[in-house]
């Protein structure tokens, strides 16, 4: 694996001219940890999107590095998994046919054993031919988590990783972030004390808002 | 190149399954056009309607059938929230290249039902069977690449269903004149070599069109 690094410099973002924070600064390495903590509506999710890609920041900007070079931003999403709220999966597909889209998008292989085994760690073993408007809230969080580790990611992001999920379900996830912490970078948005623990780094978004 | 296509068709797949399994879009525009054929059969009663004036009625169909469905592309993604799930997994060129291939699927598809109803309901004579199809498919081709980029356009707005008809009048306008003159021309039976100038305008059409859109959906896909 190479070496990765995301940088953020002085990030602030702005929503129809009200602020949200300012110049939020972090660096983190290859097995580092961060957790960004701060009260509901503080700005933990759009800081969460801005650092995986989905959004722009105002201001500021932040950096991917790979063994020292700047990674183009729509190559971002190669290293980086996702786990969060406001991520949907298709409904009208069954949790198979969900990750193996998203697999075959990433990959050439058909990557069947690779599913077949992440169906089974998130505790989806023969429901993956369900099709997903009749999993429970939890078990959609349960195939959520799957697809974040699908593409085993350098970088991998939860925002508030343990919603709907019951005690089995919080106990794969924390699995799920103890071995990324061994394999790359993790950063949780959460205010959970439990999963504050799964990291070494923090940053209170609150600290950052005027 | 190989593989952002081979993903692009990936992205097709996917829409052709979803859209079998929901009948989101298709169930909606077949009944769409089985009315408005209908009221013009209706409207028109016995009387022989000419063949000029039928090519308007078809390309009526044609606009308003890919205004009520291509326009769904991705306001579709947009309303289930998947955007960001498709975000995470792929890039820009290969979304609007799978989105394109999916929408040029269901318009070839409709407009063949759209054609099949004309000719056997409205008595619509085609003299130059050949040239009228080349001329459809150059139109189609550019009426779907304008559609789909405006389709990612209007996915973001509020208003979203009233923003497709503002947007896409004055881009599709070059298009439609050109496009319901030469299917007049072919319909009447003139020969392919007098449509040459209408053809190259349709060719020109398409390849701006689908060359922009390429290059700009990057910055349309990324919020």
């Amino acid at each position: 694996m190479n070496s990765i690094r995301i940088l953020c410099r002085d990030i602030s973002k702005t929503f129809s001219g009200k602020s949200v924070f300012k110049n939020v600064n972090f660096e983190l390495s290859d097995f580092q940890s961060l957790c960004i903590t701060g009260r509901n509506g503080s700005g933990k999710s759009t800081l969460i999107k801005i650092i995986s890609g989905l959004i722009h920041p105002s201001k500021g900007k932040i950096v991917y590095e790979i063994e020292g070079n700047e990674l183009p931003k729509e190559s971002w999403f190669e290293k980086t998994g996702l786990i969060s709220p406001y991520i949907n999966l298709y409904e009208e597909l069954s949790g198979y046919e969900n990750l193996d889209f998203f697999y075959r998008l990433r990959s050439r292989d058909d990557g069947k054993d690779k599913i077949n085994g992440l169906l089974e760690a998130v505790g989806l073993k023969g429901k993956g031919n369900e099709l997903l408007k009749n999993y429970s809230s939890g078990m959609k969080q349960r195939l959520k988590l799957a697809f974040s580790v699908l593409h085993d990611p350098d970088i991998l992001v939860m925002d508030e990783p343990r919603m709907n999920l019951d005690s089995a379900g919080i106990e794969i996830m924390n699995e799920i972030a103890l071995r990324q912490k061994e394999r790359g970078m993790l950063i949780i948005a959460t205010n959970d004390e439990e999963d504050q623990r799964l990291c070494e780094k923090f940053l209170n978004i609150q600290d950052f808002v005027n | 190149m190989k593989g952002a296509f081979r993903r692009a068709l990936i992205i097709f797949r996917k829409d052709i399954k979803s859209e079998f399994r929901t009948r989101y879009v298709l169930n909606a525009l077949l009944m769409f056009v089985l009315v408005t054929i209908s009221i013009i059969r209706f409207a028109v009663g016995d009387e022989k309607i000419d063949d000029e004036i039928l090519t308007g009625l078809l390309w009526i169909a044609v606009f308003f059938s890919a205004s009520g469905g291509l326009s769904r592309t991705f306001v579709k993604e947009e309303e289930k929230e998947t955007t960001s799930a498709l975000k995470l997994s792929s890039y820009p060129a290969e979304v609007i290249g799978g989105k394109l291939i999916f929408n040029l699927a269901l318009s070839f598809a409709l407009n063949i039902f759209i054609l099949i109803l004309f000719v056997g309901i409205m008595d619509y004579d085609i003299k130059n069977a050949g040239a009228f199809l080349l001329i459809m498919i150059l139109g189609n081709f550019g009426l779907v690449s304008a559609s789909t980029i405006i389709s990612a356009i209007i996915s973001k707005a509020n208003s979203k269903g009233t923003l497709y008809p503002v947007l896409s009048f004055p881009i599709l306008l070059p298009l439609l004149i050109t496009v319901i003159n030469a299917t007049k021309l072919a319909c009447s039976g003139v020969e392919l070599k007098y449509l040459t100038g209408d053809m190259q305008i349709l060719i020109s059409y398409d390849v701006v069109v689908t060359a922009v859109s390429l290059m700009l959906f990057k910055f349309v896909w990324e919020d």
